[in-house]
C-alpha cells in the first residue's frame, strides 16, 4: 500500500512523487488522504495543499481545482491527482509580487468590502505567501 | 552596356545573399521554437488527460447534469466559428489553409441560412476577415506563437459566453493539428456543445467501476469541471496551432533559403557569362583594330597571329602588341 501524488496544472506537472499523506481543503472542509482511501473526487478551495512525505512536508499553493483519488491499481498504489489552474511550489512563488497583490486587494476591499474579485485576489495572495513563508 | 548588366547582376546577387541570411536565421529560430512548442504541448497533455479521466470517473459514478455547456441542438440557428491561426506570416500556407477551412464553414452556414459569428485568434485571420467585411464577433491576438493558459482561458470565457448567452448554438473550432514536424493539417472540430459525459467517458480511460465519493456532490463537481475542460481543450488546440506555426515557418524558410541559394548559383553563372562575353567582345574589337593597323602597313600577310607565334615581344613593333595585352607599359 503506497500513495503516489501528482499536482497537474495546465502548463505542466508541478509536483509528482510518493507521499504518506495529502491534506487539502475542499469546499466542504479539510480532508486528508492516505494510501487505500476510497475513490474520491472533490472541488478544492484556494488553499495550500500539504503533501507529507518521508522527508518532511511540501506545501503547494493551489488556486481552486479538483482532487481525485483513484482506486488502488494492480500494485496497490493509490493515485492522487490534484488538477488546478495554478499549482505553485514555494520556489516558484514571487513573494514581492504576491505581497503587492495582497496590498492591492486590501486597498480594493477598503473601498468595497464585498468586491468578489478583490476577495479572491486577497485569498490567492495569502495562499501564495503562506506557502512561501513555510518553505 | 555589358558593364551595366554586370553591375545589376552583382547587386541582385548581393540582395539575394542578404535575404538568404535572413531566411536562414528565421529557419533556425523556428526550428528551436518548434521543439519548445512541442515540449509545451507535451507538458499540457497530462492536465487534459487527467481532466478527461475525472469526467470519465464522474460518468462512471453516475453523475447526471443539465449543464448549459452540454445543451445539444440538432439544427442550430446560429453557429460560431473560432479560427486559430498566427499573428505573423512567412509561414507558408499555414495561415491561408486555416482561413480557407474557416471560410468554407462560414459559406456552408450561409448556404443553410444559418447566422454565424466569427472569433479570431491571431492577427492574420482577423486581418483577412476584416478586409473582406465579415462581421467579427471577437478578436484575440498577440500570443499565437506562445500561448499561455491565461490566454486560452480568456478566449474560452468569451466563447463559452457566446454559447450560453450569445445565441450561438454550436461552436466550431478551426485550427491546425500538429501531426509531426513534416505534416500538419487544418481541422474543423465541434467545440461546443460538449459531448455528453458518457461519450467523453469512452474517450478517456475510466478509472474503474468502483463507487466514487463526491464532495460536494457529483453534479456540482461536474459543473465546476466542465468550464475547466473547455479551457483545457482550447489550450491544447492553441498549443497545437503554435507548434504547427513554427514547423510551417521552418519549412517555408528552409525552402526560401534553398531557393535563394539556387538563384545565387544561376545569377553567378549569368554574371560569369556576361563578363566573358564582354571580354570576348573587347578582344574582338582589339584584334579588329590591330588588323586594321597592320593593313595600314600595306602587308596583308603580316597578321597579328604571325607576330604572336614567332616573336611575342618584338621591340620594334611593340605598339600594337601592348594593345593586345591591354598594358600601357611593361
Amino acid at each position: 500500500m503506497s500513495l503516489s501524488v501528482e499536482l497537474v496544472s495546465p502548463e505542466r506537472v508541478a509536483f509528482s512523487g510518493g507521499a504518506e499523506m495529502v491534506v487539502c481543503r475542499t469546499t466542504a472542509g479539510d480532508i486528508a488522504f492516505q494510501a487505500g482511501h476510497i475513490p474520491f473526487i472533490g472541488v478544492l478551495q484556494t488553499h495550500p495543499v500539504k503533501v507529507i512525505g518521508e522527508d518532511g512536508e511540501t506545501l503547494i499553493a493551489v488556486h481552486q481545482g479538483f482532487v481525485e483519488v483513484s482506486p488502488p491499481d494492480a500494485e496497490g498504489v493509490t493515485h492522487i491527482t490534484v488538477l488546478s489552474d495554478v499549482a505553485e511550489l514555494a520556489d516558484s512563488i514571487d513573494v514581492d509580487r504576491a505581497s503587492a497583490a495582497k496590498e492591492r486587494a486590501e486597498e480594493a476591499l477598503r473601498a468595497d468590502s464585498e468586491d468578489p474579485e478583490a476577495l479572491s485576489a486577497l485569498q490567492r495572495a495569502e495562499v501564495r505567501l503562506s506557502v512561501a513563508e513555510a518553505a | 552596356m555589358a558593364g551595366a548588366q554586370e553591375r545589376v547582376l552583382r547587386r541582385r546577387i548581393g540582395s539575394t545573399q542578404n535575404m538568404k541570411k535572413i531566411t536562414r536565421a528565421m529557419e533556425l529560430i523556428a526550428a528551436t521554437r518548434v521543439a519548445k512548442a512541442q515540449a509545451r504541448a507535451a507538458e499540457a497533455r497530462p492536465y487534459a488527460e487527467r481532466i478527461t479521466g475525472v469526467i470519465a470517473d464522474l460518468a462512471a459514478g453516475g453523475a447526471e447534469v443539465n449543464h448549459p455547456l452540454l445543451a445539444q441542438v440538432d439544427d442550430p440557428a446560429k453557429i460560431a466559428v473560432v479560427v486559430i491561426a498566427a499573428d505573423r506570416g512567412l509561414a507558408g500556407a499555414f495561415n491561408s489553409a486555416v482561413i480557407k477551412a474557416a471560410e468554407r464553414e462560414v459559406a456552408a452556414a450561409r448556404s443553410e441560412n444559418r447566422d454565424y459569428a466569427l472569433v479570431t485568434v491571431g492577427r492574420k485571420p482577423a486581418d483577412y476577415f476584416r478586409f473582406r467585411n465579415y462581421p467579427i464577433e471577437a478578436e484575440f491576438s498577440g500570443f499565437s506563437d506562445k500561448p499561455t493558459f491565461e490566454d486560452a482561458a480568456a478566449v474560452a470565457a468569451r466563447v463559452s459566453d457566446l454559447f450560453t448567452n450569445g445565441g450561438c448554438e454550436r461552436i466550431l473550432l478551426v485550427y491546425t493539428r500538429f501531426i509531426s514536424m513534416g505534416s500538419q493539417e487544418p481541422v474543423v472540430r465541434r467545440f461546443l456543445p460538449l459531448e455528453s459525459a458518457e461519450t467523453m467517458a469512452t474517450a478517456g480511460e475510466s478509472g474503474a467501476t468502483a463507487g466514487f465519493e463526491f464532495e460536494p456532490g457529483a453534479a456540482q463537481v461536474l459543473e465546476a469541471l466542465l468550464p475547466r475542460y473547455v479551457e483545457a481543450r482550447l489550450f491544447a488546440a492553441m498549443l497545437d496551432s503554435a507548434a504547427s506555426e513554427h514547423a510551417s515557418r521552418q519549412r517555408a524558410m528552409k525552402s526560401a533559403t534553398d531557393n535563394a541559394e539556387e538563384l545565387i548559383t544561376t545569377l553567378t553563372r549569368k554574371i560569369n557569362q556576361v563578363r566573358q562575353d564582354a571580354i570576348t567582345t573587347e578582344i574582338m574589337e582589339i584584334i579588329g583594330g590591330a588588323e586594321a593597323l597592320s593593313e595600314d602597313r600595306g602587308d596583308p600577310e603580316d597578321l597579328l597571329l604571325d607576330h604572336l607565334f614567332s616573336d611575342p615581344f618584338p621591340k620594334h613593333t611593340g605598339a600594337h602588341v601592348r594593345h593586345v595585352l591591354g598594358h600601357d607599359s611593361y
